[in-house]
């Protein structure tokens, strides 16, 4: 496929040939994918299929041996680091939450909010106005108006998800990469945080890597199978439950 | 807009702490100046040369807290900027002697004379002048962090790698400096100051001022440092602390803001060892020495790193201790010292300000 | 055939040398005498005649010459020798050798000589003890003739090439006769010759003679073959030169590793910096120190064997002190590695003070055992055998430390504890057992390294101190968690920064290497043998 030609797709996230070895293991072996604009996809795989290393490569934390990763069919990912992709507007939430501790919850909003990130400007810069309200907005959206001056680090672990969804719409990312939302979780949880999801999709792409396969089916979108770095198959969860080759992966093993 | 950002990170107990430090500053000069020497008052000139050494200090504990405590680069190299700021000064008050030395030479100090000197090295044009030299006090260890920093900070040189890198960068220059080539007095450093801007550095009345200039420049430091730990820059810089990688996925180019505090605790750094040498009367290449950098890493700890108040309270008191312990016990120094790294690190992990935390946290609910 | 050619040689070199001998007997007391009067200049030629006189008396005679011990005795102009005895001098009679009872500095007048002489007598001395029993003494002669070439000492030259017996001496002759033909007005072919047997010694002082042949050469053809030659020993001399650097790298390296590969295990598997690992090789030293004077005091014959003895004492010693350092500070800050480096360097500074309170802020002495005294010659390079056991042994320690992390079970669990803890500790391995004895053993090496250190550092409390960057950048350098990336990195800083002083200087290059490594880490901040992958992070 020539450069040309991808450029012209409207696809939002790009993926093509990518291949990344650690000491002469592919970890991603000519992995390509396409994620549309307003698409939400579920990437599944057994353990050592790629799937976090796939994350690492489109936010810069890992940098691919060959292949191409274009952002919004303009920006080349392979050629950014981490900061310039979250400028772009990928987004990531990793399975742990990672709130920062030692901040209140309003400055934890405040630290995500889209917007200003140079040091300088930041010295001199008040939260203005639009941002005040930005930040009310998102605080009852989360429900933690009450504890907007606690320490992130006395929330409840149920508290600390809230608020990291609260920086992920602070962030406003055009793509967002969930790594294994559910892990851990009841079953109720694991339904709220599909619901979430879904409602975070009506306005941005998402990607979610997930395990649980009760979970990808509660969120009944296009589910890719990643097996030993590469694409196995892609479709709808029935249709690659469907697929030998995807029984033998998950079963024969 | 600058005087919100000066005043935007002072809470009520650190204007106290300001108005403090102004205090010591201007009462114990005036002590000395206007008691007569025989009165209860009278505060005699060797104690303001302490308390100055100590307010010294206080300000380059200050500048590693500000990198170590807020922002989580343990630097073990910091003594490296107050020395260079030192030696900055060092070469002004040397060009200020002209030819009062021991040999006499109006141009050249003279330990060039001893090395058989021809002429001044070019580094030391300029230096007879005071303005010149301030600049160069703070534009030297700025230019050096800034470089060091650039390295370090691009490439991710982070926790032990970096504090390894800045004990190399401290190391290596103390290896230079030594050096008689280097034309910085080589072993013996610089010594024998007659002037500063006019007043000899022997004075009371000198004394006084440098004491004061030291107490006003501490406080200048504490404003500054609560303004960017207040600021939204502070909070960024705080959570880079905590978490550097998840700030670089929420967009911050974490680089600038380790390179900014850097630069700008390395020109604190300078500026205190620029007066910290005229009231000594010497600077010389121990000052570089690794064991001086991580002793003010332990005034911090000591006082209570990621506080603005705590390396103040930790300067002064472990080296009131240092200045008892080495006049009466000097034996037991060491040991008294190597036992406060362990003790505070295993038992007083947030140093004197965090235990009183704790105390009144203790006392409030009784 | 042959035989009988070269028995005629032999017997007419030999007859020559008797000749001289029986002709020259008589007049030794003449010869002598000559030594004492006329210009300096007239003295140089009795020096010349008196050396091709071949008398063997005539060597302890010049000697004492050439050390100013010549004397004319005032009262009744005997020439004597004395040697200081006291106050006053013992006096031997120069040409009988028999004993001339004392005498004192104004009884006698010496005889004087400046330097010019100096030269001449030493090699008039090299000329006349090439025939002497000691094959050390006729290889000095060899030398000292090579140096000064002497046309006079031809003659005797080719005698003593005839009678040796001894291979290498017997080349070291030949070396010093090419160099005398080249001095002498020997013949075009002759010279040539003697030019390709110069350049084929190939050191220093071939150079020297090849530079004389080519300032003193009339014939082009000389000058050409000499310059050629010259060129050539220049050459090889660089070459070994170079060698020479790489050898002194390599030891440096020695050391480095030795002080290194502790670390490499503490900090590269265990993610702890000991900035008290230095004072783990200071204690390794001062052990060493403490078994040598026991065995000084109580076991004198026992010396060649203390550093035997001190090695294991020292893994105990450094072993013991690394567990109760890990016991008793480490465990409680794992997870918090700026704290630990704090603590750690606290703990270097109480261990540097008790040293100190203990046996005094001085150096120590530690003596150097037979075994590791002397020096040996390896073509154009010196080798010193201390250096040389230095590498050995830090070789023999890597091994070692390789056998152990493969194939005991230590190893195993150290290195499950390294790359899972929570899975190593729930199949069983008690991990924080696991981890006081990784610290103990990297402890230990330290102690072994401060074994060796003993040997060519100054034992002071402040020994460890200056190890501690060198070390931390090995194991950065060659990267961290690979053992074998700590042999090379030690190896590769050590060369480089001794190839770097020759032209820096060494604190200069010191500064190099600190800067080179800064900007290594730029490129490779997982040091030359990067492990990659998730694992690592």
């Amino acid at each position: 496929m020539s450069m040309t030609e991808h450029r012209s797709t409207s696809a939002l996230l790009y993926l093509s040939g990518v291949t990344v070895s650690f000491d002469g293991f592919k970890a991603l072996n000519n992995l390509s994918l396409l994620v549309e604009p307003g698409e939400m996809r579920a990437i599944i795989g057994p353990n050592g299929a790629g799937k976090t290393t796939m994350m690492d490569v489109v936010t810069g934390k890992t940098r691919p041996d060959e292949g191409e990763v274009v952002f919004d069919g303009k920006a080349d990912l392979t050629k950014l680091d981490e900061s310039d992709i979250a400028t772009l507007g990928i987004g990531r939430k990793f399975q742990k939450p990672t709130v920062f501790e030692n901040h209140t919850v309003r400055d934890n909003l405040l630290l995500a909010l889209a917007g200003l990130r140079s040091w300088y400007k930041l010295l001199l810069a008040a939260p203005t106005k639009a941002e005040n309200n930005r930040l009310a907005e998102i605080l009852s959206i989360i429900r933690m108006e009450a504890q907007q001056h606690m320490l992130a680090a006395r929330l409840s672990h149920g508290q600390k998800q809230w608020l990291e969804i609260g920086m992920l719409l602070a962030q406003d990312p055009k793509l967002l990469l969930v790594d294994e939302p559910v892990a851990g979780m009841t079953d109720v949880e694991t339904e709220t945080t599909a619901q979430v999801l879904r409602e975070i999709n009506k306005t941005h792409s998402v990607v979610v890597v997930e395990h649980d396969m009760s979970f990808v089916r509660a969120l009944g979108v296009k589910v890719t199978v990643l097996h030993e770095g590469s694409m196995l198959a892609e479709g709808t969860l029935d249709q690659v439950s469907a697929d030998q080759r995807v029984v033998e992966v998950y079963l024969g093993r | 807009m600058i005087t919100r950002f000066l005043w935007q990170g002072m809470g009520p107990s650190l204007r106290a702490a300001v108005l403090f430090v102004l205090a010591i500053g201007i009462i114990l000069p005036l002590l000395n100046q206007l008691m007569p020497a025989g009165s209860t008052f009278y505060v005699p000139a060797w104690v303001l040369q302490l308390i100055g050494k100590y307010l010294c200090f206080a300000s380059l504990a200050l500048a590693v807290d500000l990198v170590w405590g807020f922002c989580g680069i343990l630097t073990l190299g910091h003594a490296a900027f107050f020395a260079l700021g030192g030696y900055c000064m060092g070469m002004y008050l040397m060009r200020q002697i002209g030819s009062r030395g021991q040999y006499g030479n109006p141009l050249l100090p003279d330990f060039m004379v001893f090395l058989n000197y021809k002429e001044l090295p070019w580094f030391w044009h300029g230096f007879d002048q005071f303005w010149f030299a301030a600049i160069m006090i703070v534009l030297v260890p700025s230019l050096l962090a800034l470089a060091l920093g650039w390295f370090a900070f691009r490439s991710r040189v982070t926790g032990v790698y970096l504090s390894i890198i800045t004990q190399a960068m401290t190391f290596a220059l103390m290896l230079a400096f030594f050096r008689n080539d280097m034309g910085l007095g080589g072993n013996n450093g610089m010594t024998d100051f007659k002037d500063i801007l006019g007043f000899s550095v022997q004075s009371d009345a000198t004394r006084a001022t440098l004491c004061f200039a030291s107490a006003l420049v501490l406080a200048i430091f504490l404003v500054i440092s609560a303004a960017v730990v207040g600021s939204r820059f502070g909070k960024a810089l705080t959570a880079v602390r905590d978490a550097e990688s998840r700030m670089r996925f929420l967009g911050y180019r974490v680089e600038g803001y380790k390179l900014f505090v850097f630069v700008l605790s390395a020109a604190m750094a300078g500026v205190a060892g620029a007066l910290y040498v005229p009231q000594v009367g010497i600077i010389n290449p121990s000052e570089f020495s690794p064991g001086n950098s991580i002793e003010a890493v332990l005034w911090v700890a000591v006082g209570g790193r990621g506080t603005l108040i705590g390396p103040i309270i930790g300067a002064f008191a472990v080296n009131f201790g240092k200045t008892y312990l080495t006049g009466a016990l000097p034996e037991v120094w060491l040991f008294a010292l190597g036992a406060l790294f362990i003790a505070v690190t295993l038992f007083l992990p947030k140093g004197i300000v965090g235990l009183w935390a704790q105390v009144r946290k203790a006392r409030a609910p009784a | 055939m042959f035989f009988l050619r070269l028995l005629a040689g032999v017997s007419s070199a030999l007859a020559a040398v008797v000749i001289a001998a029986t002709a020259w007997a008589a007049d030794l007391q003449t010869l002598v005498t000559n030594l004492t009067t006329g210009s300096f200049g007239d003295r140089e030629t009795a020096i010349g005649a008196l050396a091709a006189s071949g008398d063997a008396r005539a060597a302890p005679i010049l000697e004492a010459l050439g050390a100013g011990q010549l004397y004319l005795r005032k009262a009744d102009n005997v020439v004597v020798i004395g040697k200081p005895d006291g106050n006053q001098l013992a006096l031997t009679e120069a040409v009988s050798g028999k004993p001339a009872g004392t005498g004192s500095e104004a009884e006698l007048d010496r005889v004087r000589v400046n330097n010019r002489l100096r030269g001449v007598i030493e090699a008039a001395v090299g000329s006349l003890t090439l025939m002497s029993p000691d094959a050390r003494v006729r290889r000095g002669a060899a030398d000292s003739l090579f140096k000064r070439p002497d046309p006079a000492a031809l003659g005797a030259l080719d005698a003593a090439i005839a009678a040796e017996k001894d291979a290498r001496i017997k080349t070291a002759f030949q070396e010093a006769r090419a160099a005398v033909v080249l001095v002498s007005d020997a013949p075009k072919q002759d010279k040539l010759a003697a030019l390709d047997v110069v350049r084929d010694k190939g050191n220093r002082d071939a150079l020297s003679v090849l530079q004389a042949a080519i300032n003193s050469a009339s014939d082009p053809e000389i000058k050409a073959a000499a310059t050629a030659a010259a060129a050539s020993v220049r050459q090889s001399l660089a070459a070994w030169e170079a060698a020479q650097n790489v050898w002194y790298g390599i030891s440096l390296g020695s050391v480095l590793l030795l002080a290194a590969i502790g670390l490499a295990i503490t900090f590269g598997t265990m993610g702890v910096i000991n900035m008290a690992h230095g004072e783990m090789v200071m204690l390794g030293a001062y052990t060493t120190f403490v078994v040598q004077d026991i065995i000084r005091t109580s076991f004198p014959h026992l010396f060649d064997a203390s550093l035997v003895i001190a090695l294991p004492l020292a893994f105990v010693v450094a072993g013991v002190v690394g567990i109760a350092i890990e016991r008793g500070i480490i465990r409680f800050l794992y997870g918090r590695p700026l704290d630990t480096l704090l603590a750690t360097w606290g703990l270097s500074l109480v261990l540097q003070q008790a040293v100190r309170s203990i046996f005094g802020p001085s150096n120590r002495e530690v003596g150097a055992p037979a075994f590791m005294s002397g020096a040996f010659q390896l073509g154009q390079l010196t080798i010193t055998y201390g250096r040389l056991w230095i590498v050995v042994f830090s070789l023999l320690v890597f091994a070692t430390l390789i056998l152990v992390l493969r194939k005991t079970p230590l190893g195993l669990y150290m290195r499950a504890v390294t790359q899972n803890r929570p899975m190593a500790s729930a199949m069983g391995i008690r991990t924080p057992r696991v981890d006081a004895l990784t610290f103990g053993l990297g402890s230990g090496i330290a102690g072994l390294a401060g074994v060796a250190l003993s040997q060519i550092d100054n034992v002071s409390p402040n020994l460890g101190q200056g190890y501690i960057i060198d070390s931390f950048m090995v194991v950065v350098f060659g990267g961290v968690g690979n053992l074998f990336g700590t042999l090379v990195g030690a190896t590769a800083l050590g060369i480089v920064n001794k190839f770097l002083e020759p032209y820096a200087g060494a604190v200069l290059g010191k500064i190099l290497v600190l800067v080179f490594i800064i900007l290594f880490i730029q490129r490779r901040p997982r040091g030359l043998f990067a492990l990659k992958g998730r694992a690592v992070e």
